[in-house]
């Protein structure tokens, strides 16, 4: 019986916390960013104006959901369920703590990229399906985006790979024991912050959506619970890249008194914040800007690292 | 020698009886009348040949003369077009005036001499009809192009109720709709390529990047800028017809909403060319709270544009701190003036009330904490990588193109020209202040920016020393023009008495004639060209706007950008569409 049970639980705790985090998350920007621009931020439904996410997806919820007459209206439809369903898919790969995780499968990480790869295909569907002009301009960008940054984003992880000697996101865990991946793989970790952050489209590689460019580029026509589902897949994704940079880099369970789920938590917690912070920052680059820097720094950039790790291992050995 | 003929009398000497003749104004600029037909070389070679040139068409418009009384000595004309030109080397301006007669006459264009003539000769064909030859596309530019008549002229109604209630019936909204689509063969553009098809895209009117009621019609290949053409007039609100019907004092607040961004410092063009006219001078108290309120409110334009800039480069966070310190600087006016964005708070001959007390301690502490934010702006904004990726080498144009199209202010400075109405010709005072104009070099989105930052430092500069030297004494001038009039001697004799009584329910009756004011604004050069008739009212008033002519420019420098260099240009040209539209 248990054993039926056991994995639907986890499946439940894993969907509910990233759920919850990720709405938990909106709001963290929300205060996050009101903190970091001199303004108070929502402060009045419920403590701490917690309850505001609350009152916002319920605003959502009952929004009339409404499709434009001249839209693609099947592909429109799917569009926000991809970005959804891939990102809570890849959640089920992430080791949240020794023997917590939804499977254990020993491609994890590339299960993780094919997940992530898929999630641009919601962007670049709904910016053509709506079949307004920026929204098009938005989904051409999400794809020239993807297409510079998913290269060496696989490509930084191979020295994480090479030295657990496994995709398998539970011995990459596990082979942090004693060293975090950020001290040998360094450039690695920064190569994949980077392009972990034009996956999740935020500032400065928001260019699918930039607001002041393409008023809200691929999801100008969305609204009610599909641009909700846009919306939380955002966070979701902020949520995964976190997990995924905690799981890589940081030794993901690993730390010291406190229980591991604990640990891996904070640390999430911790890149979260980050991400939020460099959007109070920077603005936005152009995306002839991404794609070269993409191609002429961080391909290299990866390539090199690959060599270097390579060459220590062997030499090692 | 030239230098010693004036003007007319070069002109004269080369154009014989094509210069009909002079005409004095209160502003003492050189005015010319010149017959139509020689219009074009008298321009091409005020512009080309004469020495110390005038380089730059600084205004075109017209004036409706059929029911002008006060026109001794003027030739007979029904419509009257005005070329406003200005030479650097000479610092002088020149008035140009061109006689027509009939109903609906028409006069050469000049927009094969002056390119930037082009909107300035719709504007003046939407609003009085006169029509342009040779113009390459003289189409209305501020009206709906479905308008029936041409508003400056006299004959046009002011009010609506002079004229059938407005109503929008389905068949009229279609109709009007309709109107606004976007033909790319009116404008001379093809729709496709021999290797691509062109997307055509409406930037706005209602779009987050355009800052206001900006329609920026874009023909793409791709991303790429192929052309566009900027559609203004949404934010039309007939400021200058209005001027026609209001008391020469009750036209200020209308002005403080020409370039909303800048408050007071719209009054204080207006004014000085309402003084100019009735011959008031304004005493030094008066002078130095104009000048002290102008520059505050420079900066709170420029904190507006810092902001709103950065916003379109997607850094979101500048605009809450730009605003930040806006808001603080609003509160100083509040408490000075009592209002915030729209004070309307200077008056003919002074300023409506003297400053309260302890004025000066807030400004101190803003003196004291402003200088650290404008370097943290610096550092946050400025110094990013990204910023400057985005901004550097983009939508550049040189000294020579930006006097070409009429550029003046920082954009014009970011080029080089060391060009300020305030150092050049100082009003008001400001030659009593020390102060730097910043200069830069590039020419490009980043280097407008630069100039305006460092145009905020000196006018803390400027503010400091107002506190300082603030002079004691009236704070308006005992003129009898002065409006409202000086109370202190009203309720001991008549004529006071009576002086006092009309002027402040009429209006006060500025003497016939005709003047000009330039001042430095925010945007670049504001002026007022006010035609008097001896009225309580202004005959004409001609608001001569900086933001009319950048944005004529936005084609030319964008050609061949992405979408998001234009928004980087849009918000480096930093314009207000009230200001472009009045």
């Amino acid at each position: 019986m248990m054993s039926i049970l056991w994995p639907l639980i986890t499946i439940a705790l894993a969907l509910g916390i990233m759920l919850t985090s990720a709405s938990a998350l909106v709001w963290l920007e929300r205060r996050m960013l009101a903190l970091w621009q001199d303004r108070y931020g929502p402060n009045r439904v419920g403590p701490f104006g917690l309850l505001q996410v609350i009152a916002d997806t319920l605003k959502m919820f009952f929004k009339e959901d409404w499709i434009p007459p001249f839209a693609d209206k099947t592909v429109f439809f799917i569009a926000p369920m991809v970005i959804m369903t891939t990102a809570l898919l890849s959640v089920a790969v992430v080791p949240f703590a020794p023997g917590f995780s939804v499977v254990d499968l020993n491609i994890g990480l590339l299960f993780f990229l094919a997940m992530s790869s898929m999630g641009v295909y919601s962007v670049a569907l709904a910016g053509w399906a709506s079949n307004n002009k920026y929204s098009l301009l938005g989904g051409l960008r999400a794809s020239a985006q993807m297409i510079s940054y998913e290269v060496f984003m696989g490509l930084s992880l191979m020295g994480v790979v090479m030295l657990a000697g496994s995709f398998n996101l539970r011995d990459i865990v596990e082979a942090q024991e004693h060293l975090w991946f950020c001290v040998p793989q360094f450039i690695g970790l920064v190569i994949f912050c980077i392009a972990g952050l034009a996956e999740t489209h935020r500032i400065p590689f928001d260019l699918p959506e930039a607001e002041s460019e393409l008023v809200a580029g691929f999801h100008s026509e969305y609204s009610g619970m599909k641009f909700g589902m846009f919306f939380v897949g955002e966070y979701l994704g902020i949520t995964l890249i976190s997990a995924m940079i905690v799981t890589l880099f940081f030794g993901g369970w690993y730390g010291p008194i406190l229980p591991p789920i604990i640990w891996f938590f904070l640390k999430v917690f911790v890149f979260q914040c980050g991400f939020i912070l460099l959007r109070a920052t920077l603005p936005r680059l152009r995306y002839d800007q991404l794609m070269s820097f993409g191609w002429k720094y961080m391909l290299p950039l990866s390539l090199i690292n690959i060599l270097i790790t390579g060459a220590i291992i062997l030499a090692k050995r | 020698m030239a230098e010693d003929l004036t003007i007319a009398q070069t002109l004269r000497e080369r154009f014989g009886a094509g210069i009909a003749a002079e005409q004095a104004t209160r502003d003492d600029f050189p005015t010319i009348w010149v017959a139509g037909d020689q219009i074009k070389d008298v321009l091409r070679y005020l512009k080309e040949q004469v020495t110390q040139p005038y380089p730059l068409l600084y205004d075109l418009t017209a004036i409706d003369e059929r029911s002008r009384t006060n026109r001794a000595g003027q030739p007979a004309s029904d419509f009257t077009v005005v070329y406003h030109l200005l030479s650097f080397d000479r610092n002088q301006d020149l008035r140009l005036k061109v006689a027509l007669e009939g109903e609906y006459p028409s006069t050469p264009s000049v927009t094969d001499v002056f390119p930037s003539a082009n909107w300035y000769e719709r504007e003046v064909w939407d609003m009085f009809g006169v029509k342009f030859d040779g113009h390459p596309n003289l189409r209305r530019i501020l009206m709906p192009p479905t308008w029936k008549g041409h508003p400056l002229r006299k004959e046009h109604p002011a009010r609506a109720t002079e004229i059938e209630p407005y109503q929008l019936s389905e068949v009229k909204q279609l109709a009007e709709l309709e109107a606004l689509r976007f033909d790319p063969e009116d404008w001379g553009m093809k729709r496709s390529s021999d290797d691509a098809e062109f997307m055509f895209l409406n930037l706005g009117p209602q779009h987050p990047g355009t800052h206001g009621l900006l329609r920026v019609i874009l023909q793409l290949n791709g991303e790429e800028v192929v052309d566009l053409v900027p559609e203004i007039g949404y934010h039309h609100r007939g400021a200058e017809k209005m001027a026609e019907r209001q008391s020469w004092h009750s036209f200020i607040p209308y002005t403080d909403r020409i370039d909303y961004l800048s408050g007071v410092m719209n009054n204080f063009a207006y004014l000085q060319a309402v003084e100019r006219l009735a011959g008031i001078t304004v005493p030094d108290r008066a002078k130095v709270i104009r000048i002290m309120l102008s520059e505050i409110f420079r900066i709170i334009s420029h904190l507006v544009w810092y902001g709103t800039f950065a916003q379109d480069l997607g850094a979101m966070s500048a605009v809450f701190y730009m605003f930040n310190d806006r808001e603080r600087l609003l509160s100083i006016v509040e408490s000075i003036t009592g209002g915030r964005m729209h004070p309307s708070w200077f008056r003919i001959g002074g300023v409506a009330h003297d400053l309260p007390r302890g004025w000066d301690r807030r400004i101190r502490d803003f003196v004291a904490h402003f200088p650290a934010r404008i370097t943290e702006f610096h550092n946050v904004l400025m110094k990013n990588r990204i910023f400057k990726g985005r901004t550097q080498g983009i939508g550049v144009y040189d000294a020579k193109t930006a006097i070409e199209w009429g550029v003046t202010g920082a954009g014009l400075r970011a080029t080089g020209v060391n060009w300020d109405f305030r150092k050049k010709r100082p009003y008001s005072g400001y030659d009593q202040f020390e102060f730097d104009i910043p200069l830069a070099h590039n020419g490009d989105c980043y280097d407008r920016a630069l100039v305006r930052i460092e145009e905020m430092r000196q006018s803390l500069r400027i503010i400091e020393q107002c506190v300082k030297v603030m002079p004691e004494g009236p704070y308006k001038s005992d003129h009898p023009l002065t409006t409202p009039p000086v109370k202190a001697r009203t309720m001991h004799d008549i004529e006071t008495l009576i002086d006092h009584f009309l002027s402040v329910s009429w209006g006060p009756v500025i003497p016939a004639g005709e003047a000009f004011f330039n001042i430095e604004g925010a945007k670049g050069a504001n002026g007022y060209y006010l035609i008097s008739d001896g009225n309580t009212m202004s005959y004409r008033s001609r608001i001569r706007t900086p933001s009319f002519t950048h944005m004529q420019m936005l084609p030319l420098i964008s050609r061949g950008a992405l979408v998001p260099d234009l928004l980087a240009i849009l918000g480096a040209l930093d314009f207000v569409l009230a200001d472009i539209d009045r």
